[in-house]
């Protein structure tokens, strides 16, 4: 009988530690990169991700063609000429968020690794960010750099204005907790 | 004993289901249906001398240098047509993403052109499913040649023309683009030596292929249904490369016509290819963002 309430317990438990996830309420990509003529910048607001805290394991999906930029031109090339973003419609990140504890408060620092996926090449990388719990919300930010050789993103010749090779990406990301 | 089995299976089966439960997988189950709007069917506004169904964007202004230079068979003494050009200056606005306005005048015969232009159907799929774009182009142009002293037969009304167009296009891949329009081209006065008619309808077909992600190839040619046998003009043929570079957009072309509004280049083609009668001509596009800068906090 004992064993059996234990095992109860364990399963409650397990059962418990899996139902950990989170999911974006709200969230924004965007990247900056800087260039001779003009600095460009885009924002994408339809990012979204899952966070199981239980174990780590975050996942993130963003479609292409909702980047948003200063110029419609610009939207134009970065999907024609540099995503061929009807080809690979979507950039995906799956990896692991190591160093949140969530009983704590307050920022907490966190590094992530895991498998980026843009333009169809994916890579292992290694981004650092923070992480905040907050009564049932979970706060997340981070900053890294992409560089487009990476990600076999070619910068076309005939274009005037010179592009960066790398480009800073920042993320601002606002969880609930989920439910099936 | 027994019982201890049973659990180390069910904490093993509820692992198992925990493993499976990819978190991409997951996501891509929360994912709304959503609508893929076409980009970029052409390069430009033109296809080469006759719109394109791309309009300029919101608050976006194209300046528009067109030149089309004398025939190629005129000889060394016209440097083969080199000495000779036709050119027209256009401005277009995007009121919206979809209405355009523009203005434009030609050194041909003097013309002044005013047009509307309307993106009715986007190219799409996924939620909304549309196999082509639609645009719909109204023109209307004022011929300030000849003046009234130089012809007092000549009154405003003779001076001016119409034309409407609805141009379809469908962006097969990536690299092709197709597009047809029909149109038709009325003219309140016509040279009758030359066997014009007042009312034309044609049909015109055209596309694109990509050969770099900066340059196509475009081809357009439109069909006159009703010209008169004896008449005296050609349907315009052209073949063009589009060079694109950031904001600007080269179009570069050999052409049977010197029309750069659609009354010239469908109604007014002299150009006979047959005899060689072909013109080099270039479109420079070059657009300007008036929206203003977009403000940006995080930066």
């Amino acid at each position: 009988m004992k064993t059996i309430m234990i095992a109860i317990t364990i399963l409650l438990f397990t059962h418990c530690a899996w139902a950990q996830k989170y999911i974006s309420e709200s969230g924004k990509i965007t990247f900056f990169s800087e260039a001779a003529i003009e600095d460009i910048a885009a924002d994408n607001a339809s990012i979204t991700s899952i966070f199981d805290v239980g174990n780590g394991e975050i996942a993130f999906s963003l479609p292409i063609s909702d980047f948003e930029f200063e110029k419609s031109l610009m939207k134009e090339h970065f999907n024609e000429k540099y995503m061929e973003t009807e080809k690979y419609p979507k950039s995906t990140f799956k990896g692991v968020i190591y160093g949140f504890d969530q009983s704590r408060n307050g920022k907490q620092k966190v590094r992530a690794e895991g498998d980026l996926l843009i333009h169809g090449v994916t890579r292992r990388i290694k981004a650092e960010g923070e992480v905040e719990k907050r009564s049932e919300k979970i706060f997340m930010e981070s900053k890294f750099m992409v560089k487009l050789e990476d990600h076999k993103v070619k910068i076309p010749k005939l274009l005037w204005q010179n592009i960066a090779e790398e480009v800073e990406v920042t993320l601002n990301m606002q969880f609930k907790p989920y439910e099936n | 004993m027994k019982t201890n089995y049973l659990l180390l299976f069910l904490i093993l089966l509820s692992s198992t289901l925990n493993a499976q439960d990819d978190l991409l997988d997951l996501l891509e189950q929360q994912e709304e249906p959503s609508t893929q709007y076409t980009y970029a069917t052409f390069k430009g506004t033109r296809l080469i001398n006759g719109h394109s169904i791309e309009t300029v964007n919101q608050k976006e202004l194209q300046f528009l240098i067109s030149h089309r230079f004398g025939r190629i068979n005129s000889g060394a003494h016209e440097f083969w047509g080199l000495d000779g050009a036709f050119i027209r200056l256009g401005l277009e606005y995007g009121l919206t993403d979809q209405l355009d306005i523009g203005v434009g005048r030609s050194s041909f015969d003097k013309t002044y052109d005013f047009f509307l232009k309307y993106k009715i159907l986007r190219q799409s799929k996924g939620v909304r499913n549309m196999p082509v774009t639609v645009t719909g182009l109204f023109s209307t142009t004022v011929k300030t040649t000849p003046r009234e002293d130089d012809d007092p037969t000549i009154d405003f009304q003779d001076r001016l023309g119409y034309a409407y167009e609805i141009l379809i296009a469908r962006k097969f891949s990536e690299k092709v683009s197709l597009q047809i329009m029909p149109a038709t081209v009325h003219r309140n006065r016509i040279d009758e030596s030359r066997f014009e008619k007042n009312d034309l309808y044609a049909l015109g077909a055209g596309g694109r292929v990509k050969i770099t992600k900066s340059v196509a190839i475009n081809a357009e040619y439109y069909y006159r249904f009703n010209a008169d046998d004896n008449s005296r003009n050609f349907n315009p043929v052209s073949l063009g490369v589009d060079i694109e570079t950031g904001g600007h957009v080269f179009q570069l072309h050999v052409t049977n016509t010197r029309g750069m509004v659609e009354r010239s280049i469908i109604a007014e083609t002299t150009g006979d290819i047959g005899e060689g009668d072909i013109h080099f001509g270039f479109n420079i596009a070059r657009t300007f963002n008036l929206g203003g800068k977009r403000t940006r906090s995080e930066w």
